[in-house]
């Protein structure tokens, strides 16, 4: 068992050969007392989450204790009682990163005062949104920090057992997470009488089999309980009757790897970085048409255009910049004429988004927005559990009638009845799921109502991205090279060699070969 | 498609199987680490083998079949050698991924979900898998291949045949 003198040790010992290879590779710097990786995409990123991501060994537990690792767990254990970690959470106003935004101390204090012989704590790492791979980053690059951050959890509600629930798809991070639950284990970070304080605490890790639902917490609970993962009626809170009808606490990843810093360096110094309402940072997994794309964690409150301008390098290919969706299948899609918004719970609330977990995809001129809602609406229809008849029915036949629309099939009132159906699928399902599918629909008609139009009533889709209403022609500026022809899969394109080639739209397929292989441009959609 | 489970041939694997179920007799809540095991073991969930779990956890097969319908990952029919997963997360979606999977199902003449006659490939469905600043991203087994172009998809598969 690893004692308080043994941790000391192991971050002399380990730190300063960190320092010197992470100094040598050149891939970080300085800022201030923190190591930072360095470039330009970093500058003008906050990184608490993904403190020690690309920048120490995740399987190797030495490199997480010279990064101030377990620290915070040995200070908890040692000095302090669980209602002062309970307490210190609370000031600092960290509010839960899975989507919602709930005050992570007010549901530990829920917990902590309620009595019973045995607690949970979960880890949700059922990371599902399309587009979101904040929490892959954290399991896979630094998985101690959710482990000392759930033996934190655990201290402060009187816990001593945890799963983590990753989901399948994600191979890589459940080998990381293993590793790292032995690597603890063998220090006795986890397990019996951690640092001789009598405190016990183990971890177990459970996978997902592919089904979204169970990202929602009671839904994940009968997951693990061995049943079709159904949200459950919420007569009870899970603080107070959760996993096997037990007090259980269940935070999302990137909640958990704030933990440990938030009590290493103080509630107070949380709450000076980000906004007054919602403190701290978040990460972003930004993504789609945007020139650089990849993981951001920037402080609460920063605007839109910072991150995907300043950051991201705005559109790719030189393409106009169209709108940005947050929160997947939850959120909305946010127009460009709303950049300046700031990013943080209430400031996207405010303008029918959601932060959601962090999944940031950037749309250019050409991502038709009605073909966006029904790729949402899929996704819903795909994954509803089918317990509430609104959400299983209410999906499928709005994304008929979205897929009708986009076939050029469209008719007078489709716009009204999809906002009918909104209506009652959110307020009538049981779930977050439910509730919140028909925001990409809701969002992209009050923002993009005139692109419904054009589909609906001109036949017409101005992105130039659905393939009922879009034609393939060739113009003047033909050379006859004849590629296109050749590449036809169904021999749609006739002409002779050096001589202008006509496409036979009724044998076209709109496949988009002959755009693709065209050395000069002549091929223009209409 | 046709296919019978070879009791015969699985022979180790299911006396592994059942020493495995039986180390998890106490844990609570067996059945989903069974099912996943089951899946991975013997490529999909073998009716035989379904019947073995019920008996050994005292779970009824109606139960555990409402289960493993229930999440995606679970298949009832044998799954090919190598599987194919086409990432439809948004990010891969707004890049085009939706045409490299038609692609793929042009090329092996089989849908989504479904195997190859000769049990070579086969195409799951899959959810975003996380690797968004590379989209569109497809998987063949544990291969991950970035940034994927439809003419790109002959070569790919070309490796695994």
């Amino acid at each position: 068992m690893i004692t308080k003198e043994k941790l000391f040790e192991i971050k002399e010992k380990t730190k300063p050969s960190l320092v010197e290879k992470l100094l040598e590779s050149d891939r970080v710097e300085f800022r201030g007392e923190d190591l930072v990786l360095k470039g330009e995409y970093y500058k003008k990123q906050v990184r608490i989450a993904l403190k020690n991501c690309d920048i120490i060994d995740p399987t190797n537990i030495d490199e997480y204790i010279a990064m101030d690792g377990y620290f915070a767990l040995l200070k908890a254990l040692t000095e302090h009682e669980p209602g002062y970690v309970v307490e210190e959470i609370t000031e600092s106003l960290l509010r839960g990163r899975g989507g919602a935004g709930f005050p992570t101390g007010r549901k530990w204090n829920e917990a902590y005062r309620y009595q019973a012989d045995k607690k949970y704590i979960i880890c949700n790492a059922d990371e599902g949104d399309p587009g979101a791979f904040m929490d892959r980053s954290i399991l896979e690059k630094d998985p101690h920090s959710v482990l000392e951050g759930m033996a934190l959890g655990g201290y402060a509600i009187g816990s001593d057992q945890g799963y983590i629930y990753v989901r399948a798809e994600y191979p890589m991070a459940v080998k990381r997470l293993q590793i790292a639950i032995d690597q603890a284990r063998e220090y006795g970070l986890l397990g019996k009488n951690i640092f001789g304080t009598g405190f016990n605490f183990d971890i177990e890790l459970r996978l997902g089999s592919g089904a979204f639902v169970c990202g929602e917490g009671t839904a994940l609970m009968e997951s693990i309980e061995g049943r079709r993962g159904m949200p459950r009626p919420k007569i009870h809170r899970t603080a107070h009757k959760g996993l096997w009808g037990k007090p259980t606490i269940i935070n999302n990843v990137e909640t958990l790897a704030n933990v440990p810093v938030i009590m290493n360096r103080g509630a107070k110094w949380f709450r000076g970085i980000g906004t007054e309402e919602s403190p701290g940072t978040k990460v972003f997994a930004l993504v789609g048409k945007v020139e650089n794309a990849g993981l951001v964690e920037v402080p609460m409150g920063m605007t839109l255009r910072e991150i995907v301008f300043d950051i991201g390098g705005g559109a790719q290919d030189g393409k106009e910049y169209k709108a940005v969706q947050t929160g997947g299948p939850s959120g909305g899609c946010i127009p460009a004429e709303l950049i300046d918004t700031p990013v943080d719970f209430e400031s996207l609330g405010k303008i029918w988004s959601i932060m959601g977990s962090g999944g940031m995809v950037v749309m250019d001129e050409n991502t038709c927005m009605v073909d966006i809602a029904k790729f949402f609406l899929d996704f819903s229809v795909e994954e509803s559990c089918g317990k509430c008849v609104p959400c299983r029915e209410g999906t499928k036949r709005m994304y008929e009638i979205l897929d009708r629309i986009t076939k050029g099939e469209g008719v007078e009132g489709d716009i009204e009845r999809l906002e009918e159906l909104s209506e009652t699928v959110s307020s009538t399902s049981l779930c977050g799921l439910g509730q919140t599918a028909p925001n990409p629909v809701i969002t992209t008609i009050k923002y993009y109502r005139h692109e419904y139009e054009a589909h609906i009533k001109d036949k017409r889709c101005p992105a130039k991205s659905c393939k009922a209403l879009i034609k393939y022609e060739i113009t003047d500026k033909c050379i006859g090279c004849t590629r296109c022809a050749k590449v036809c899969p169904v021999v749609a394109i006739t002409g002779k060699v050096k001589e202008m080639h006509h496409i036979d739209q009724s044998i076209c397929i709109k496949c988009g070969a002959c755009y693709d292989v065209c050395p000069v441009d002549a091929i223009s959609i209409i | 498609m046709e296919f019978k489970f070879d009791i015969e041939e699985n022979k180790e694997q299911i006396i592994a199987f059942k020493e495995f179920l039986d180390s998890k007799k106490d844990t609570p809540g067996p059945l989903m680490p069974s099912l996943q095991r089951a899946q991975d073991v013997f490529g999909y969930l073998p009716k035989e083998m379904l019947e073995v779990i019920s008996r050994k956890l005292s779970i009824p097969m109606a139960e555990i079949y409402g289960v493993a319908t229930f999440y995606s990952q679970f298949s009832f029919i044998p799954t090919g050698k190598n599987k194919i997963s086409v990432c439809l997360g948004t990010a891969c979606y707004v890049k085009g991924a939706q045409s490299i999977l038609e692609e793929i199902e042009t090329q092996l003449g089989i849908k989504s979900g479904e195997t190859t006659k000769d049990e070579v490939f086969s195409i799951a469905s899959a959810r975003c898998v996380g690797d968004c600043s590379i989209a569109p991203v497809i998987l063949v087994n544990e291969d991950v291949y970035a940034k994927v172009k439809k003419d790109d998809i002959a070569e790919i598969l070309a490796k695994y045949n």
